[in-house]
C-alpha cells in the first residue's frame, strides 16, 4: 500500500549538508503494522517526516497505492495519512482547548457532523466528554497522547505514522497507549508505520520491521526473527543484545 | 446560566464559553495578587472612567474661561481645586477632558500599530528566507529613525493636529512589535503542534492567524502596555511643540507648553498636567509589569 523506494533526505544549512537518510526502501501492506528501529540519530523519525512532507525529500520515491505522492502534499493526502508525534507535551497547542484541537482538522477538511465526531473520537480513545473543553495543561502525558491519537484519527485516515508514540510516557501509561493503538488498528483496519528504539514495543506491535543505522536500512526482519534473535548483520545483533539489558563485557568467565 | 466561582473554576467545563471565561478568571485571580499591578490597573481604570464621564465630572467648561474673575487662581481656591490658567479656565476640568484625548491617542496607536507589527513579524518569522529578509530589513530601516523626530517630520508634512500625531506615532511604534513577534514565531514555527496542523492540510494564513498569533499575543500586549507611557509622552511632546493637539483643545502636553511662560510665578499651570502625565504613564507601566507576570507563556504553573 505505502511503498518507499530508495528514499533520501538531505538537510542543507548554508553550504553544509547533512544526509540524514541515504537510501531506504520498504513496502507496507494494507492492514500491516510495520516497524522502523535504530539508535538515536539513525534517521528513523526523518523517514516518517519525509513521508508526510515535513522533511525535504532529495531522492527516491514514495508511493501510495502505486501512485507517486504529490509534492507539496495535498490536503487529500492528509486525509489518508496522519501522524502521531513523539512528545505529547509539544504536539498540542498550549492555548487551544481539546475541542478546538479536534474541530480544526474537521473544519479544514470540510467534515460534517462535527459535534458527533468529536464526541465519538473522545470515546474511542477512552476519554469521556468531560475532557472536551479542557486545556492541554489540565491533562496528564498519557491523556495528551490519547488526544493526539484522536486528532490523527478524526480525519479517518488509512495509514497512521507513529513516531515513538510512547517513549515520552511512563512505563505503565505506555502499555495503555499501546493497547489503545492495537485496539484501534483491529477495529478500523488501519495500517501503521511505527518508529521506535524500543525493540520490545516493536515486537509487540509490528509484524515486520526494518533496522536503520546512520541513515541506511541495514536489514529487514519479521517478528519471529526478532523474537528468536535471528539477525544477519552485526549491527542488528548488537542492537538486540543492547535491548536485552546491560552486561559487563569483560566479565571473567 | 449561572456565573458562580465554582462554575468558572470547574476543571470539566461543558462549553467553549465556560472554558474561555474560566481561563480568563484564573488569569484575573492571578493578576489580583500583584499589588502594584492592581494599583496601575486602578489608575488606568480611573482614566477610562474620567474620559467616559467627563461632561458630568468636570465642574467647569474646559474651553472657555472668564478672563475678568478667574484668571490664574492658585490651587485649592473654592470651586477651582487645581487652580486656573491664564485664560481663566479651570485646570481640573481641562485635565478631565484631556483624559479623552490621551486615551484616544493611546487606544488608536495600539489598534493601528499592534496588528501591523504582529502581521509583519509573524509573516517574516513563519516563512523565513527572502520574505524574512525583506520584511525585517524594512523594519530595521523604520526602527533606525528616532521616534520623535520621525513623528515630527510626519506632522510637519501632514500638518499639525491630533489625528496626524496619532498616525505619525503609529508609524514609528510598530517595528518593535514586529521584531518581538518574529522572535516568538521563530521559537514556535518548528514545534510539533504547528507540524501537526500542517498535517491536517491547514493553509499558512490559518497557521499564522490561529496558531502563531495567539501565542505571540501575550508578549506583544505586555510590550504595548509598557510602551503606552512612551506613546503618551510622545503625544504630549508633540503637543508641547505645538504639532499635536491644537488650542483650545485641553491636551496635557499643550497645557504644559501653555504654562511654561510663567512657570516661576504660576507654577501650577504647568505642574498639574505634568503630574497627570506622570501618573498615567506610571499606571500603564505598572499594569504592563503585572501583565508580564501573568501572561508570560514561558511561566509554568
Amino acid at each position: 500500500m505505502l511503498s518507499v523506494d530508495n528514499l533520501e533526505v538531505t538537510f542543507a544549512f548554508g553550504t553544509d549538508e547533512v544526509r540524514a537518510v541515504r537510501g531506504v526502501s520498504f513496502n507496507v501492506q494494507q492492514g500491516e503494522s510495520y516497524g522502523i528501529v535504530g539508535e538515536s540519530g539513525s534517521g528513523k523519525s526523518t523517514v516518517l517526516r519525509a513521508i508526510c512532507g515535513l522533511a525535504p525529500v532529495s531522492g527516491g520515491r514514495v508511493t501510495l497505492d502505486g501512485v507517486d505522492i504529490p509534492a507539496p502534499r495535498t490536503p487529500d493526502f492528509y486525509r489518508r495519512v496522519q501522524m502521531v508525534f513523539q512528545d505529547p507535551y509539544a504536539s498540542l497547542h498550549p492555548r487551544h482547548t481539546i475541542d478546538s484541537v479536534l474541530s480544526e482538522p474537521l473544519s479544514i477538511q470540510g467534515f460534517d457532523r462535527r459535534d458527533e465526531r468529536i464526541a465519538q473520537a473522545l470515546e474511542e480513545v477512552g476519554l469521556g466528554q468531560g475532557f472536551r473543553f479542557r486545556y492541554p495543561h489540565q491533562l496528564s502525558g498519557g491523556q495528551r497522547q490519547r488526544i493526539a491519537v484522536a486528532r490523527a484519527l478524526i480525519l479517518e485516515p488509512q495509514i497512521l505514522l507513529l513516531d515513538e508514540p510512547t517513549s515520552a510516557l511512563d512505563a505503565s501509561i505506555q502499555a495503555e497507549v499501546l493497547n489503545l493503538l492495537d485496539r484501534l488498528r483491529a477495529e478500523r483496519g488501519l495500517t501503521y508505520v511505527m518508529v521506535s528504539h524500543d525493540l520490545a514495543v516493536i515486537s509487540h506491535m509490528c509484524e515486520r520491521l526494518v533496522v536503520m543505522e546512520h541513515g541506511l536500512a541495514v536489514e529487514e526482519l519479521t517478528r519471529a526473527d526478532l523474537r528468536s534473535h535471528r539477525a544477519e548483520t552485526d549491527y542488528t545483533r548488537k542492537l538486540l543484545k543492547a535491548s536485552a539489558g546491560y552486561t559487563r563485557e569483560d566479565e571473567p568467565a | 446560566m449561572s456565573m458562580t466561582r465554582e462554575w468558572l473554576l470547574s476543571d470539566q467545563p461543558v462549553s467553549r464559553r465556560q472554558a474561555r471565561l474560566g481561563q480568563a478568571y484564573r488569569t484575573w485571580l492571578d493578576f489580583r495578587t500583584n499589588g502594584l499591578a492592581m494599583f496601575g490597573f486602578l489608575i488606568v481604570l480611573v482614566l477610562v472612567l474620567l474620559a467616559v464621564f467627563a461632561p458630568w465630572l468636570a465642574p467647569h467648561d474646559p474651553l472657555v474661561g472668564d478672563l475678568n474673575t478667574t484668571r490664574l487662581l492658585p490651587p485649592l481656591t473654592e470651586g477651582y481645586w487645581l487652580g486656573t490658567d491664564d485664560q481663566g479656565r479651570d485646570i481640573l476640568s481641562r485635565l478631565i477632558y484631556g483624559s479623552r484625548i490621551t486615551l484616544a491617542v493611546v487606544a488608536l496607536v495600539a489598534v493601528i500599530a499592534t496588528p501591523v507589527g504582529l502581521l509583519v513579524g509573524t509573516t517574516a518569522g513563519y516563512f523565513g528566507g527572502w520574505v524574512d529578509t525583506v520584511l525585517m530589513r524594512f523594519t530595521d530601516i523604520v526602527l533606525a529613525f528616532p521616534k520623535l523626530i520621525l513623528a515630527l517630520a510626519f506632522v510637519a508634512a501632514l500638518g499639525p493636529g491630533i489625528e496626524n500625531a496619532i498616525i505619525a506615532i503609529s508609524i514609528t511604534a510598530w517595528p518593535p512589535y514586529a521584531r518581538l513577534a518574529r522572535a516568538e514565531t521563530l521559537t514556535i514555527r518548528n514545534s510539533d503542534f504547528i507540524a501537526a496542523t500542517k498535517l491536517q492540510g491547514a493553509s499558512s494564513a490559518r497557521i499564522i492567524w490561529k496558531h502563531i498569533v495567539p501565542l505571540c499575543m501575550s508578549s506583544v500586549i505586555v510590550r504595548v502596555t509598557l510602551d503606552m507611557a512612551g506613546i503618551i509622552l510622545t503625544a504630549a511632546g508633540l503637543g508641547f511643540l505645538g504639532l499635536g493637539a491644537q488650542p483650545p483643545q485641553p491636551e496635557w502636553g499643550a497645557m504644559i507648553a501653555g504654562g511654561r511662560n510663567f512657570l516661576v510665578d504660576y507654577w501650577w499651570v504647568a505642574t498639574m498636567p505634568g503630574l497627570a502625565i506622570f501618573t498615567v504613564s506610571l499606571g500603564f507601566n505598572l499594569l504592563g509589569d503585572g501583565l508580564r507576570d501573568v501572561l508570560d507563556p514561558k511561566r509554568q504553573k
